[in-house]
């Protein structure tokens, strides 16, 4: 019963539309747990479920442990981070924070000093007087996450919280926002596109598609072990192989995943436990701590291969379009896949 | 690439359009400065230049013995508009502009949320004409045809004497404020009129505020745990304060200025447009129809002054 969160064959249907289709998840209580989908994929209609902006159309939710079908949002020890942030415009930083203590009767005094504490907390302390409109995006975002802490909700949940800002910015709040979840231990639920995002911050991810989860598990596992051939290729790049060429590699007629950097190019003889294949080089992309060089098999299938950059590299690139080339792989590296079996 | 690189620079010298373009593409003042002229000349001389005439007139002189107007500045028509009889009328017509937008403000809340938050497409259409077609009938048309719904005997009588409410609308008619012989000759007949005659002005500016809204405010609000009453009063009457000021600007104003609906419906008695009309009309003493003027100016700007101070505009 320290579910924070559980979904039992949980379907949303707009229409004809099956936004959710049968999911079953349970987060435990204290975990960061992401939901890491491309838009469409329903990841942001679970996320609405648990808040109580949406009802399910089937299945069962619980929310630490007592059924949350039919109960409203106002009700729901669950606070959110909105996408866009949802500030009120008519209130200052300080009565946004506050809100949630003021429709709940919290005498005003208190209510001063917790938000002032949430505003410390996320670094604003000396913004409480501004409007929402005189901030930038970043200072927003931490308006909105604190105007959620401040209630001290057991379930947080973060819809794509950090879309709309710059690069830096983002890294920054990654992390800020993972020490904040250690410090307070709450159950943080992350709807992501971005799986480096989700990667880097989560216990535990959940790959969403087409309404389904294809695959929950933390992120190394999730990057090393890829179940199907959307998550192989949604979570990182990756090679997926099928059909024939799968079969006269290894032997198999499975359809499996081979990671770009798990890629060499063969020097000397190929040891048994690896595979090796014939190609010539197509692209040779530069990008910074490695170079990406796209391959041609035989049969026109392409093949990606990263190659970390070290300081022994000159200026020139080591691989020219046009090369005839033979990559191998360890046997281990490769992941077989459940879906996408033998095509013709 | 080269072909039209040459192609641009090797051309013949520029033609007077052409540098006509460039200078006020180099000077994007004097651009806006040549497209706003025309707008802003019209706007100063026909709008602005004529008021300020009209209220200047104000201060003019007439003789009530000879019915001639001289243009020696006096305070005496402003004085007059607190004699007895004129706060008389200026009292009674704010009383109805405040009852009229107030009413409209309610019965329109409804409709422009409505509107706003559930209708789509075609709905949307089919609601925005419905609330404007109203309008496109003519105004005298539809004041007239409400004294026949109003009178003695008439439609909306013999409807509520069906559903056997008339002791409660002879009840009403005897109130000292509302009431009047019949309907159509009462306070009550005549607020009726005026609320339906400027609804849609309430309606369009409250939706287009609503409109405005992002639902993820709504939903971030009930998420923080407030109950929708306290959604609606802590997040959406703010926010819909400027619309409902806009729209009681049109209600204000439209019935403070008035002329014909005082005259058909309701008891007899000037209201402020009604007296604008017959001192210039009648009377031909322009000045006090100039000094009339000033009045619902000066209620609007004071009502203006309140509503800011009341924190409407905040969320602007």
């Amino acid at each position: 019963m320290t579910e924070a969160v559980q979904f039992t064959g949980v379907s949303r249907l707009f229409g004809n539309t099956r936004a959710v289709d049968n999911v079953s998840l349970s987060i435990p209580d204290g975990e960061f747990f992401s939901m890491l989908g491309p838009s469409g994929s329903g990841k942001t209609t679970c996320l609405r479920l648990i808040a109580g902006f949406e009802q399910p159309s089937a299945g069962s939710i619980r929310l630490h442990g007592e059924e949350a079908a039919g109960v409203p949002p106002y009700l729901r020890d669950v606070n959110t981070v909105f996408q866009d942030y949802a500030l009120f415009p008519h209130m200052n930083v300080q009565d946004n924070v506050a809100y949630g203590l003021k429709v709940k009767g919290v005498a005003a005094a208190e209510r001063r000093t917790r938000a002032r504490e949430a505003l410390q907390m996320v670094a604003l302390g000396e913004f409480g007087e501004r409007r929402p409109a005189q901030l930038s995006g970043g200072q927003r975002q931490r308006v909105a996450l604190a105007r959620a802490l401040v209630n001290r909700p057991r379930v947080l949940l973060l819809d794509e919280p950090l879309g709309a800002l710059d690069l830096k910015l983002r890294e920054q709040m990654q992390s800020e926002l993972k020490k904040l979840q250690r410090q307070l231990g709450i159950t943080f639920v992350f709807v992501t596109h971005d799986q480096t995002e989700a990667l880097s911050m989560s216990d535990r991810v959940a790959v969403f598609n087409h309404g389904r989860i294809e695959q929950v598990a933390s992120p190394r596992e999730l990057y090393l072990k890829p179940q199907t051939a959307f998550v192989a290729e949604f979570v990182g790049t990756s090679n997926v192989l099928r059909g024939e060429l799968a079969q006269r590699l290894c032997g198999q007629p499975r359809a499996f995943s081979i990671r770009p950097e798990h890629i060499r190019f063969a020097q000397g003889e190929a040891a048994s436990d690896e595979v090796q294949v014939s190609a010539f080089v197509h692209d040779v992309q530069f990008q910074g701590s490695a170079t990406r060089i796209e391959l041609r098999l035989d049969n026109g299938q392409p093949l990606t291969v990263s190659q970390a950059n070290d300081h022994r590299q000159g200026q020139a690139p080591a691989w020219q379009p046009g090369q005839r080339i033979t990559a191998r792989w360890p046997r281990a590296a490769m992941t077989y896949l459940h879906d996408a079996q033998v095509l013709p | 690439m080269n072909l039209a690189l040459e192609h641009r620079t090797g051309g013949t010298a520029p033609g007077p359009r052409r540098r006509l373009a460039n200078l006020l593409y180099r000077r994007p003042g004097l651009y806006l400065a040549l497209l706003l002229l025309p707008p802003l000349a019209w706007f100063g001389a026909v709008y602005l230049g004529s008021l300020a005439n009209l209220l200047w007139q104000g201060l003019y002189t007439f003789d009530d013995f000879s019915m001639a107007v001289t243009p020696e500045l006096t305070l005496a028509n402003l004085v007059a508009l607190f004699n007895a009889a004129n706060l008389d009328i200026i009292l009674r017509t704010l009383a109805m502009a405040v009852a009229v937008s107030i009413a409209s403000a309610l019965l329109a809340f409804p409709i422009a949320w409505y509107m706003a938050r559930y209708t789509r497409g075609r709905m949307k259409a089919f609601f925005y004409i419905a609330v404007m077609l109203p309008m496109w009938a003519s105004y005298i048309v539809k004041a007239y045809s409400w004294t026949l719904l109003l009178a003695k005997g008439g439609v909306l009588q013999w409807f509520l004497a069906h559903l056997g409410l008339e002791p409660a609308l002879l009840w009403l008619l005897g109130l000292p404020w509302l009431g009047g012989s019949t309907l159509s000759t009462s306070h009550l007949g005549r607020f009726l009129v005026f609320v339906y005659i400027w609804l849609p002005f309430m309606i369009l500016p409250i939706q287009a505020a609503l409109e405005r809204l992002p639902p993820s405010l709504l939903q971030a609000s009930a998420d923080l745990g407030a109950t929708p009453r306290q959604t609606f009063v802590h997040v959406v009457l703010p926010l819909a304060v400027p619309g409902i000021a806009a729209g009681s600007i049109f209600t204000f104003s439209l019935t403070l200025g008035d002329f014909i609906v005082p005259q058909l419906v309701g008891p007899p008695g000037y209201f402020i447009g009604s007296m604008v009309y017959a001192q210039q009309g009648a009377i031909g003493n322009l000045p006090m129809a100039a000094a009339f003027t000033l009045v619902p100016i000066v209620l609007i700007a004071a009502y203006l002054a309140i509503v800011k101070r009341l924190g409407a505009f905040d969320a602007l």
